[in-house]
């Protein structure tokens, strides 16, 4: 997709990459227990004795937790893995009270699928690029630990551990920190489609592990580190920027890379090796004997498909056909938080192409003054709908819509009120227009013979005065039909 | 398979467990003993056999995604070594 | 007056709701018998004013005529395995010293809504890994029984229920519960002359027992008669939401269907368990029973279970692998002992921690699990010991086609005295010899006493069943109990 290389001393190097997504999927209770999995609660308050592994404590899996750790598979078009089994990584760290994480090494629930991305999703003609997905699996995730709270101790915090993960690994497909960026996005897209994460990276339901390794073109794979839970996407390209650089420079100076944990530091844009830890690697996984075998029935695989929504490449299509441009269609697909909207004022009966222009112009813009996501915004669909309506049966024109939409975010008011109380409300009254044109023509005898001589762009001159005349509350249509006749 | 002190050594670190020296001579000759005993095990014929998975048919019951637990702060800490607050305390850890 | 200690559960069940005695009557003349017997060393922890509680509260709803439970007025003692609200657990590792639960663990709920008290917590080889009550942290259980060579040699009753084993037998309870991982319940009843059965995997919940092995631990009652076990087994069983291998069925009537008119059934002798050169006594009380079960009614046949060499090696695999991982938790983090050396961080504290807070046979398997799961080895030494498995499970199912019961002794020998096979791990293994398959396959298996051997001590016959046919075994039990005439006790030395 896209020629991605290293300038080194020797010549050029391409960059191999593939990404460890973890996401956490939206549930109420944990994987394993059902405590809350409620953000930002009081320490140590959303911890089950089961989270806290207290002896004899036993896991139960969570249903809605593998349900959608399915449907994202399905939406991505992956194998779904009807038997499955969770097993146990062993390893000892202060955030993992079982001394083992319950995972999914041997038999993941969704086995391969992939993902198509565009480098520039708003871009028609950009190109695609399928990335493999080797595999999703379900874990659990771990406790927080602090350091900064005391001089010589570090503090537990277990109301994360055993939520739900989905590890999301890509095949090593990624050749650039643009295509990274770009299958990440997608990626969170299609999650918050399905509904299975809400891709939220600030509060960490999303982070990757970011493989990087450098090769002369064509050549044998190197050596590849590990970057540790890269929280944004601006980061990861930088980490993986800093790390091929990285990389680069120190093979060509004789080194070699080793392969390690490193940590990106946003900081100072650079990535470092965690202090190396011994026997790291050894995590001694075997079927956890505490769990049966997940095996899924057609019920289940049947209901998890009928509730998949349409993904955003299926909407983007549609969206074409209902005659948006491609880039209002890419927009309006990127999340689906935009395309719900969209469809929202689709569904109140708002015109596809005046729902979309208005949606990216007024709304978006005002948002965007606002510093508001759209979730936020002070305005529903349906009264968005309220407003476009009157625009769309001639009651008020595009230019006193503005005016209301404004009042509207002002004081939440209705359109129809707004239009109603302002008196705004458009004229039809042809005499009260001619009048005015009249008016205009005899105050501009010059321009008039202007136009009359051929200068053409007069005309919205005149339909500009007109409106103003009629404080802009006359019809265009019907001022550009009058002035096209008093004009000749 | 036969394991030296080397073996050992790496074992108890992977299992957390500080050893001396002494244990460690003394758990080299111990560990050999089962170690070559349970190796009799490579004389099966398992050709064909699955890996046991489950010791009695069931089925994998999946739980309804309900909060039906937490909120119980004072009895997940009260056995706690190193209380601080609402938190468990650790030796600082150095990331 | 009535001799308390002398009464098992049935007798005191019926005795509470008859009104022939009142239940605390029971618990303050067991709890007297309890702390009188420290020389034993069964208990950890005594609690006596638990078992006076739940017997007020069982006396209050007879008088109230409210409905009594299976177990009403019953003191038992409690396993130190099994996790109790309030009362220190601690799997008899210095690592939990201390440890107050805030949690009741299934089985004992289960025990106390059925109306039983508890006496005290019991000692047990520590996080019930032993055969022979030796490596409890709180010093070794001793069995009431003597050798009849006039000698006082300490003997060991069994593990890892030994507490149990030797509190029962020395009518300090007339029950107790016990967990099985590989012959736990079954190997210490036959040392003490009384019964214990471990039911299908599955039948009692683990959720709140300090796990071993997980897919080997099962919970079950030991006492001095079938009937009781039969009481107490329906007491503890039942589905558990709580644990995801807790078989969804409802409990049977064991009690009330115990029959011993074993026409019609055929018991299987397996050739594999008459080893070269095994015990002349237990031959002979093998003998003894299949004798008795043909009396019975049943019809002996011979069967083979060929790959019952292997199921030991593969225990000691399989059950080593999972508690490596079951006891990772032992962190000193969040509950439990913590040793922090000075200067020490956290890797460091785990290792001092641990190596502090297991003893040396809990350490010993820790990393023969550890060895056998790493990397390179796990194909090698798991995965294999559990494809042995899945063929010795086949074996008891290839069985089945032509037998309902299989008879074999419980354990190759009568009791061992106290350090006798401590030098080497290995020795102490074999003598699960017989326990470790049924474990291996999930099997209901009961031991009931078969007779003395020559030393005078107790010597054990193991039936086992198929899967859920808890009520065969059991009614088997009864027919060499009624056969038996055993009716041997310890002499009352402590």
């Amino acid at each position: 997709m896209s020629e991605y290389r290293i300038q080194g001393n020797t010549g050029e190097w391409e960059v191999v990459i593939g990404l460890e997504v973890h996401a956490q999927i939206t549930s109420e209770s944990k994987l394993f227990s059902g405590s809350s999995t409620g953000f930002g609660a009081e320490p140590n308050s959303h911890v089950s004795l089961v989270d806290a592994a207290m002896p004899g404590m036993l896991p139960v899996p969570n249903r809605e937790c593998l349900r959608q750790a399915v449907r994202t598979g399905m939406a991505i078009n992956a194998q779904i893995n009807r038997w499955s089994r969770f097993d146990r990584k062993n390893y000892f760290y202060a955030d993992l009270p079982q001394g083992y994480q319950i995972s999914q090494l041997y038999h993941p629930i969704v086995g391969e699928g992939e993902i198509e991305v565009t480098l520039n999703e708003k871009d028609p003609d950009s190109p695609t690029k399928k990335i493999g997905i080797e595999r999703i699996h379900v874990e659990q995730d771990a406790g927080k630990l602090m350091h900064d709270q005391h001089p010589t101790m570090s503090f537990v915090d277990l109301n994360r551990s055993g939520v739900a993960l989905m590890e999301i690994v890509s095949r090593p497909d990624i050749s650039s920190p643009q295509e990274a960026g770009a299958y990440l996005k997608k990626l969170r897209s299609i999650l918050r489609y399905v509904g299975s994460c809400d891709g939220n990276m600030e509060q960490g339901s999303m982070r990757a592990d970011v493989n990087v390794s450098v090769r002369k073109p064509g050549g044998e794979l190197g050596t590849r580190t590990e970057t540790k839970n890269v929280n944004s996407i601006r980061f990861m390209m930088q980490a993986i920027e800093y790390e091929a650089q990285r990389q680069v420079d120190l093979i060509e100076s004789g080194g070699a890379v080793v392969q390690e944990t490193r940590l990106f530091d946003p900081n100072k844009m650079e990535t470092r090796s965690m202090r190396s830890k011994e026997d790291a690697h050894d995590y001694r996984y075997f079927p956890d004997p505490d769990l049966l075998p997940v095996e899924l029935d057609d019920a289940f695989l049947e209901e998890c498909r009928a509730s998949l929504p349409e993904l955003p490449d299926a909407k983007r299509a549609r969206y074409e056909a209902l005659g948006l441009t491609a880039y209002n269609a890419a927009v309006l697909t990127a999340e689906a938080e935009t395309a719900f909207w969209f469809e929202d004022l689709l569904a109140e009966g708002v015109d596809a192409k005046q729902a979309s222009n208005w949606l990216m112009s007024e709304l978006f813009g005002a948002l965007n003054k606002l510093g508001k996501t759209l979730d936020e915004s002070p305005v529903n669909p349906k009264q968005a709908a309220e407003l476009l309506g009157l625009v769309a049966d001639g009651t008020i024109s595009g230019s006193i819509a503005k005016q209301v939409f404004e009042i509207m975010l002002e004081t939440g008011q209705g359109a129809s009120a707004i239009v109603e109380e302002k008196g705004l409300k458009q004229t039809n009254d042809t005499g009260a227009i001619e009048a005015e044109i009249a008016k205009i023509m005899a105050a501009n005898d010059d321009k008039v013979a202007e136009y009359r001589s051929g200068k053409d762009k007069l005309f919205g001159f005149f339909v500009g005065q007109t409106m103003k005349a009629m404080q802009g509350k006359a019809n265009p249509q019907i001022i550009n039909d009058l002035l096209k006749k008093a004009l000749g | 398979m036969s394991i030296d002190k080397d073996t050992v050594n790496k074992i108890a670190r992977l299992s957390r467990i500080a050893i001396s020296d002494a244990e460690a001579d003394k758990m080299v000759g111990e560990l050999n003993g089962i170690l070559a005993w349970v190796e009799q095990l490579g004389e099966v014929d398992v050709t064909g056999v699955e890996p046991m998975t489950a010791v009695i048919p069931n089925k994998l019951r999946l739980r309804d995604d309900v909060v039906t637990d937490g909120d119980v702060r004072d009895k997940v800490l009260a056995n706690a070594p190193a209380k601080e607050g609402s938190f468990f305390g650790v030796p600082k850890v150095i990331e | 007056m009535t001799d308390f200690s002398r009464l098992g559960v049935a007798a005191i069940r019926d005795g509470v709701a008859n009104g022939e005695f009142k239940a605390v009557e029971v618990a303050e003349a067991l709890n007297t018998r309890v702390a009188a017997a420290k020389a034993l060393n069964a208990f950890i922890v005594e609690t006596p004013e638990m078992a006076v509680a739940a017997a007020q509260a069982v006396d209050a709803d007879r008088a109230a005529g409210k409905p009594l439970g299976k177990m009403a007025g019953v003191p038992i003692g409690m396993k130190d395995l099994f996790c109790t609200e309030g009362v220190q657990t601690t799997a008899a590792s210095h690592m939990l010293e201390g440890f107050v639960p805030t949690y009741e663990s299934t089985v004992s709920a289960n025990l106390w809504k059925a109306g039983a008290g508890m006496l005290g917590k019991l000692n047990l080889d520590q996080f019930a890994m032993g055969s022979s009550n030796e490596t409890s942290y709180f010093g070794n259980v001793i069995s009431p029984w003597r050798r009849n060579d006039g000698g006082n040699a300490a003997l060991a009753p069994g593990g890892s229920s030994g507490g149990s084993s030797s509190a029962i037998a020395a009518r300090l309870c007339p029950a107790a519960t016990g967990t099985d991982t590989g012959g736990s319940i079954r190997q210490p009843a036959a040392f003490v002359g009384i019964s214990g059965i471990k039911p299908t995997y599955g039948r009692c919940s683990r959720w709140g027992v300090v796990a071993f092995a997980s897919s080997l631990d099962q919970a079950g009652p030991m006492a001095r008669d079938v009937r009781d076990c039969a009481i107490m087994l329906e007491a503890m069983a039942g589905f558990d939401p709580k644990d995801s291998t807790s078989l969804d069925l409802p409990v049977p009537a064991w009690e009330a269907a115990l029959n011993s008119d074993l026409k019609g059934k055929r018991i299987g002798i397996p050739r594999e368990y008459r080893l070269d050169g095994i015990d002349e006594d237990i031959a002979k009380m093998w003998d003894n029973g299949i004798a008795w079960l043909k009396d019975a009614g049943a019809e002996i046949v011979d069967i083979s279970l060929p790959h019952t060499k292997y199921a030991l090696p593969a225990y000691y695999i399989i059950a080593p692998a999972e508690a490596s991982s079951n006891l990772a938790r032992y962190d000193g983090v969040r509950f439990g002992l913590r040793d922090l050396p000075e200067g020490a961080g956290l890797q460091d504290m785990y290792a001092a921690t641990r190596a502090a807070g297991f003893g040396e046979e809990v350490r010993r398997r820790i990393m023969i699990g550890t060895y056998v799961l790493s990397a390179g080895f796990y194909d090698a030494y798991y995965t294999q010991a559990q494809k042995v498995r899945a063929l010795i499970a086949r074996d008891f199912e290839n069985a089945w086609a032509s037998c309902d019961l299989i008879l074999a002794p419980t354990a190759p020998s009568a009791a061992f005295g106290l350090g006798e096979k401590n030098a080497d791990p290995l020795s102490m293994y074999l003598n699960d010899v017989f326990a470790v398959p049924a474990s291996l396959a999930g099997l209901p298996a009961m031991s009931v006493p078969g007779g003395l051997d020559k030393q005078g001590l107790p010597m054990g016959l193991q039936i086992i069943g198929k899967a859920l046919d808890e009520q065969a075994v059991l009614n088997a039990g009864l027919a060499i109990e009624q056969r038996s005439g055993f009716t041997a006790e310890a002499g009352e030395w402590w």
